[in-house]
């Protein structure tokens, strides 16, 4: 195989086994769920709030879209609670772009997550852009035929969402800043944490393995799964305060599979333009002069003036359950 | 004569790495010496001797085409040479002539036009609807397991082409000439066989083109 099936939950709901013409057809396996995240890599995600962004991002070369209620720098000016985006806004995006539609939930509220599989969403992502629904537990994600995305910021992290069913990761960064330090934290936490695993893994050291286990509390298996593969099991992208090209080659080059960009676009003066180039800088991340003429086609002075992480009232990387 | 083959995964987007791997194996399984690499610039396009072009999204791939500077020239000129290609999916869809999706409709995307076919994108319904099922290919003995992932399907075909397989009365399988479409990911269902086959007529066409430069000599 060339995508690891490890992980998987042998009862998952969201297995669906249809018969047609006497042949069987089975929806939302987790070949299905991962494999769908795989059609995304080397591209380029963007939030949307309404039907015409989604156009532009469609335009721009944008291999996805995630539908929300408010971009993530508004959530934080806003305050107050944030919740999934509007039935009626998702419908319009469904009905004008044909690229797949992504959209957020609370972290553990399963309700919603269900209304979204309900409207027809191709992924959801239980998203700590909003804010949380239960403090104890994330959504048990086998329960649906839909993929999901969850953020992590370290290897336990990503290791409990992906055995909990997520199909696809993200860093968490801080959305909404235009600052990139989180996100790049974030994937130097898990590459370094992934390189140290391996390294055990090949010395077959299954003491240190079991430690491991138990230090991040995650199955034996899936932590010897990730050492054997040096990467983890599942797709993982970079999110949280990308803003220009030159950003998101920064992240492709740390080893991220793609990338999303939250506000930076739409909360930008010149968000075609730089929805493009965004897209061109991910492609060539390590061609330098391809890159280039990528950040030729954005003018800083139009780029969104962000936050100092340094200083939030709101740390959205530190929110929902802790395990 | 060099009979190592050199094929390339055109890598703007999609699921490259995947595609790689399973050409790989199918290299190894068939005792066959070549080399698989990713292609993104004219003159990797101008060497190979195959070009795979993966899933992923096809109005993505579509618009780096023609974003990059002579990179759909240089397709199309080992187009005019018949060099071998072989799409999956979203590849499927940029080797068409036409195409249209189940709901939108149309849509402006840059197409090749090698196949001589007509798509409709999202054939199958949206990921909720994605499967995986299994498939009689003809050239291919026992069912091969078809991964399809809001998968598009050929709708009309011409008669240059020929149709390998189809699911639910719809084609998910073409050949024309040295050409390969399939809707499903042959990349993901852990069976090389397909792949297989698409280095079967790399093979055959770089043996005719060196045969053909050497009279030419």
């Amino acid at each position: 195989m060339t995508i690891s099936q490890v992980g998987a939950y042998p009862l998952s709901k969201g297995i669906k086994i249809l018969t047609i013409n006497g042949k069987q057809a089975t929806s939302g396996t987790t070949l299905i769920k991962r494999g769908f995240a795989h059609m995304q890599k080397h591209g380029v995600i963007m939030d949307v709030t309404n039907a015409e962004q989604a156009q532009i991002a469609e335009d721009a070369g944008a291999v996805a879209v995630m539908v929300l209620d408010k971009l993530p720098f508004d959530v934080r000016h806003a305050g107050g609670v944030a919740r999934t985006a509007s039935v009626k806004v998702i419908q319009a995006v469904l009905d004008s772009v044909s690229i797949p539609i992504m959209a957020k939930c609370r972290i553990g509220h399963f309700s919603e997550a269900s209304i979204l599989e309900e409207i027809g969403v191709d992924m959801i992502d239980e998203s700590e852009v909003l804010s949380p629904a239960d403090e104890i537990r994330h959504i048990w994600k086998w329960n649906y035929t839909t993929p999901f995305v969850n953020g992590a910021k370290n290897l336990g992290e990503a290791l409990r969402r992906i055995e909990e069913g997520a199909a696809m990761i993200r860093t968490k960064g801080e959305p909404g800043t235009g600052d990139v330090s989180q996100a790049v934290t974030h994937i130097r936490m898990v590459n370094n944490e992934i390189r140290k695993l391996k390294g055990i893994y090949d010395n077959n050291d299954d003491q240190e393995l079991i430690k491991i286990s138990r230090e991040i509390q995650s199955s034996l298996e899936i932590v010897k799964e990730t050492g054997r593969l040096g990467r983890l099991p599942v797709v993982n992208f970079a999110a949280g305060g990308i803003s220009t090209p030159a950003d998101a080659a920064l992240l492709m080059n740390l080893g991220c599979d793609g990338i999303f960009v939250g506000s930076g676009i739409f909360k930008a003066e010149d968000p075609l333009e730089r929805a493009k180039a965004v897209v061109i800088a991910t492609t060539y991340h390590d061609d330098p002069k391809t890159v280039l003429d990528a950040q030729k086609m954005i003018d800083e002075k139009k780029s969104m003036l962000g936050l100092d992480t340094k200083n939030l009232d709101l740390r959205m990387q530190e929110r929902g359950p802790t395990i | 004569m060099n009979d190592e083959l050199l094929i390339g995964v055109l890598a703007l987007q999609g699921d490259v790495e995947e595609n790689i791997k399973a050409a790989t194996y199918a290299l190894a399984e068939m005792n066959q010496k070549g080399k698989v690499i990713s292609v993104r610039y004219p003159d990797e396009i101008m060497k190979i001797d195959g070009l795979i072009i993966p899933g992923g999204e096809s109005t993505v791939m579509g618009l780096l085409i023609a974003i990059k500077h002579g990179l759909l020239d240089s397709i199309n000129k080992v187009l005019q040479k018949r060099l071998p290609m072989m799409g999956t999916c979203a590849g499927m869809i940029v080797l068409a002539k036409q195409s249209y999706d189940r709901v939108i409709g149309n849509k402006k995307q840059l197409l090749l036009g090698a196949l001589d076919i007509e798509i409709e994108r999202n054939s199958f319904g949206r990921q909720y609807d994605s499967f995986e099922s299994n498939l009689e290919i003809s050239g291919i003995e026992n069912d091969f397991r078809g991964i399809f992932i809001r998968a598009p399907s050929v709708i009309a075909a011409g008669p240059q082409v020929q149709i390998l397989s189809k699911f639910e009365g719809k084609i998910v399988a073409v050949q024309q000439e040295n050409i390969i479409g399939t809707s499903f990911h042959p990349e993901l269902s852990g069976d090389n066989r397909m792949h297989k086959l698409f280095i079967e007529l790399i093979a055959k066409w770089k043996k005719a083109n060196t045969n053909n430069a050497n009279s030419k000599k």
